[in-house]
């Protein structure tokens, strides 16, 4: 805690605080510093934050771009992507998540509120069609829904125009995406979404990405198709059998 | 790395405790310290010592 | 001209938004730059017009010069009240969406959308102007001094309408940046930083030039407030833009790191924007209102360094069970069960300031609004660190229990201390002898105190049957209720809630036609409250 006793020769000087608008600043300023920097810092050097596991890779572009839609559209508000570990919870929704698959989430989306399920793991869970046809009208597929509709995005025009520069602002901030990647960016983004095309590069870069026309429109490029096809690869990419969680008690 | 988290681990436990402790009875001391009550009653009185009109201040 | 800078600023500034939709790299951008023209246009419209169009300029020249700085304000007390209701109603608008989804109107009045709103209305509209209109009033008054800076005071209210306005409209364009209470994108960030910065400079130049040698603990919380939340905000919107014209921008940490610093900031916008600067009003207004000096001023001292001490390393008990580690979310809940024990210093600070005057409560409503607001500060500030204790938040945690206990400190604490400071500004600002109706604050208080009670009641029950519902097993070991069951037990209880919500916001409305009729003079003629035909019973 900081405080005036810090400097006995304060002490001598008492109301000093009181009456010294400089010393009260700075001496708050210290004060509110202190938690924040003891219980952030180490995050960052730590090396047990986060655990070392197989399978983690960057969005693909088009995953990307549909998390993007996710994050404006707010679902973060209704529905959490972070799994505890409880029994009730690891039945229903699957391994609890670890810290390692969030590590290229900018921003994280861990949620605080589940007014509608956990989404952590909701990847391959549902077909492409149950996706669009829930996203289109949810009390259709899940009388009980109180989501609201998302049918515009079947409609909306896609926008991103420049998924390089969306990839390289996230590599700029720590996201691991190589110069392949970016190259490619605009053919992996209009690639993934079309189940004629050649897929073997995407696969390359973005192993176990899900392929596909994801809004039954295989012509367009919809927002519809990118938030499903992150939706689709939602906590798919670590292979829990192979995950030893014990090489990693925190 | 296991042994710095320990190291610091068992800092806060022990010293960083009793540093925190010492600096807050040392505060709560401080503000009731037997010359403090005329400065902290005089402080109070400053919401009615305010004055509607400080265009001659 | 008078406002011949202002004009030519403005000038600037609608050129420059006029440039950002001509180049803007995305849509949202372009449109968001649309929403900033339009602002930008129509002010520099009304400041090219007669310098005193607008009805709190017009009152103001009625109201006789006092030296200080009171002009901002009065427009302050305006946006409090406006602010207030405009954020009560979106609130109404969420919980009736959540009982009756078809009330979504996609894309932009979607529930996803339209809660960051009502969020950001409450807090950073309604709460903020409340803190920038009360710091520039108590400041002036304990420091007997002007504000420093001239028209910078008035730059810092405009420049944070101007935020509020680009905030919401983004929220509804979906221009996010999906961090909770944080949701503006960088650019908005950016230029609160500016009128930040710009407020700091206002409040410190003030004390510095006072005539009154202490700096009444009020200003303390404030300074702690201002300093802090500018602290929070830069540090936990790092973030870096795909492209200088577009409003997309990707947060400068991951995971993890990125959690931590969010909730940080996101406790902390609790603890310092809806707490400390609200303490500094509760140690000004109580005092004034009961016309006793505070109880103990000394463990007002005591109750701001460890509070704000404490505050800021509870973050982490947002984030209990979660891949957070272990050490951090035990230093979280360990420190927010501390923080248990300044609140409450603070809490009896406040209703024992009213020793030897409890009988004021029978007749002043104004007064019962602000100790009614304390003694639910000190039940959210039991019921947090309760709910702080990881085997409670594992139950408690992502079900509406949070936003039961979130809106008896909101509406409660946060809402009626306001209220308060609304009642007893308003006639001093505008020079009236007395409010237009003290009836009508007695209504107010009931209409708002039955509204939380119905809301806090209602979302504690639906919050603890979530919790429970999911984890219900049989006999057998199977869970018994799919989630979406749970979602349908809850019908009710929303339908409740918004009933709780109109409860709220018919006080609000009350609140918006007493100051309106009193800005304008009237005074209604109603039998004083101490008068033999009381039926109000008291506290």
């Amino acid at each position: 805690m900081s405080t005036p006793n810090e400097n006995p020769g304060l002490l001598a000087k008492h109301g000093a605080i009181e009456k010294n608008v400089t010393l009260l600043l700075a001496l708050s300023f210290v004060t509110v510093s202190i938690g924040g920097i003891v219980e952030i810092a180490p995050l960052f050097y730590l090396e047990n934050t986060i655990e070392d596991v197989e399978g983690m890779r960057p969005y693909s572009p088009l995953e990307l771009a549909g998390r993007n839609i996710y994050v404006r559209e707010g679902c973060y508000v209704c529905h959490s992507q972070m799994i505890r570990p409880f029994r009730d919870e690891v039945e229903r929704y699957g391994h609890y998540s670890l810290a390692a698959e969030s590590q290229y989430d900018h921003p994280f989306q861990w949620g605080s509120k589940r007014t509608g399920p956990d989404l952590a793991r909701v990847g391959g869970r549902y077909s492409n069609d149950w996706h669009v046809q829930h996203l289109i009208d949810p009390q259709s597929v899940v009388p009980e829904s109180i989501m609201p509709s998302y049918a515009f995005l079947m409609e909306a025009q896609f926008d991103m125009e420049d998924p390089a520069a969306h990839l390289n602002a996230n590599r700029l901030v720590g996201v691991p995406y190589t110069d392949e990647m970016l190259e490619n960016a605009v053919f992996d983004l209009r690639g993934q979404a079309d189940p004629d095309g050649d897929h073997d590069g995407i696969l390359e870069r973005y192993p176990n990405a899900v392929i596909g026309d994801f809004d039954g429109n295989p012509d367009r490029l919809s927002e519809m198709d990118a938030l499903v096809a992150y939706l689709q690869m939602m906590g798919t990419l670590v292979d829990f059998s192979a995950y030893e969680p014990l090489e990693n008690i925190r | 790395m296991h042994s710095d988290y320990q190291v610091l681990r068992t800092f806060a436990d022990s010293w960083g405790l009793a540093y925190m402790f010492a600096v807050f009875v040392i505060v709560v001391c401080w503000t009731l310290r037997p010359g403090g009550k005329v400065l902290s009653n005089d402080a109070a009185q400053v919401p009615f010592r305010e004055k509607e009109d400080i265009t001659d201040v | 001209m008078r406002h011949g800078n202002t004009v030519i600023a403005l000038a600037v500034a609608t050129f420059l938004s006029i440039l950002g939709i001509a180049f803007a790299a995305d849509r949202a951008f372009e449109a968001h730059m649309w929403v900033l023209t339009g602002v930008l246009v129509i002010t520099m419209l009304i400041m090219m017009g007669k310098t005193q169009v607008a009805p709190a300029g017009r009152l103001a020249a009625e109201v006789k010069p006092t030296g200080y700085k009171d002009d901002v304000i009065r427009w302050g007390v305006i946006a409090i009240v406006f602010w207030g209701v405009i954020g009560f109603l979106v609130g109404v608008v969420a919980a009736a969406q959540l009982a009756w989804p078809a009330l979504n109107i996609e894309p932009w009045f979607n529930f996803g959308r339209v809660r960051p709103l009502h969020t950001s209305a409450v807090v950073f509209a309604f709460g903020g102007n409340a803190l920038l209109a009360t710091s520039f009033f108590i400041v002036q008054r304990t420091c007997r001094a002007r504000l420093w800076g001239g028209e910078l005071a008035t730059f810092v209210f405009w420049g944070y309408q101007l935020f509020i306005v680009l905030a919401a409209t983004g929220y509804l364009l979906g221009i996010t940046e999906g961090r909770e209470y944080a949701e503006p994108e960088w650019y908005v960030d950016l230029f609160l930083t500016v009128v930040w910065v710009a407020y700091l400079a206002v409040f410190v130049g003030t004390i510095v030039k006072r005539s009154e040698p202490h700096i009444y603990v009020a200003n303390w919380f404030f300074l702690a407030f201002i300093i802090t939340v500018a602290m929070l905000h830069v540090v936990n919107n790092l973030s870096l833009p795909v492209s200088l014209l577009g409003a997309k921008s990707y947060s400068l940490f991951a995971g993890v790191q990125d959690a931590l610093t969010q909730w940080w900031y996101g406790h902390n916008a609790v603890g310092f924007f809806l707490t400390a600067g609200f303490l500094g009003m509760m140690y000004y207004f109580i005092p004034k209102q009961a016309e006793r000096p505070v109880y103990s001023y000394r463990l007002s001292i005591i109750h701001f360094w460890s509070l704000i001490f404490l505050y800021i390393w509870a973050g982490p008990h947002h984030l209990h069970y979660t891949a957070l580690p272990d050490w951090a979310q035990t230093l979280g809940m360990v420190f927010s069960i501390m923080l248990w024990m300044p609140s409450w210093g603070g809490m009896i600070n406040g209703l024992m300031t009213l020793s030897g005057a409890w009988d004021k409560l029978r007749t002043d409503p104004i007064l019962r609004m602000l100790v009614v607001s304390v003694a639910f500060y000190g039940m959210s500030t039991f019921e947090g660190p309760m709910m702080s204790i990881k085997t409670v938040n594992s139950l408690s945690h992502y079900t509406d229990w949070t936003i039961g206990h979130v809106h008896s400190g909101a509406l409660g604490w946060v809402g009626m201390i306001s209220f308060g400071a609304v009642y007893y500004l308003v006639p001093k600002l505008w020079q009236r002898d007395r409010l237009y109706s003290l009836q009508l604050v007695n209504y107010h208080f009931w209409l708002a105190t039955l509204g939380i009670v119905v809301y806090a009641a209602v979302m504690w029950v639906s919050g603890i049957m979530q919790g429970l519902m999911w984890r219900e097993y049989d006999a057998e070991g199977y869970l018994v209720y799919s989630f979406v069951e749970s979602t349908a037990a809850m019908y009710p209880y929303y339908v409740m809630r918004v009933f709780g919500g109109l409860l709220y916001l018919a006080g609000g409305v009350i609140m918006a036609w007493n100051v309106f009729k009193t800005i304008r003079g009237d005074l209604r003629s109603e039998a004083s409250m101490d008068g033999a035909a009381e039926p109000i019973p008291a506290e």
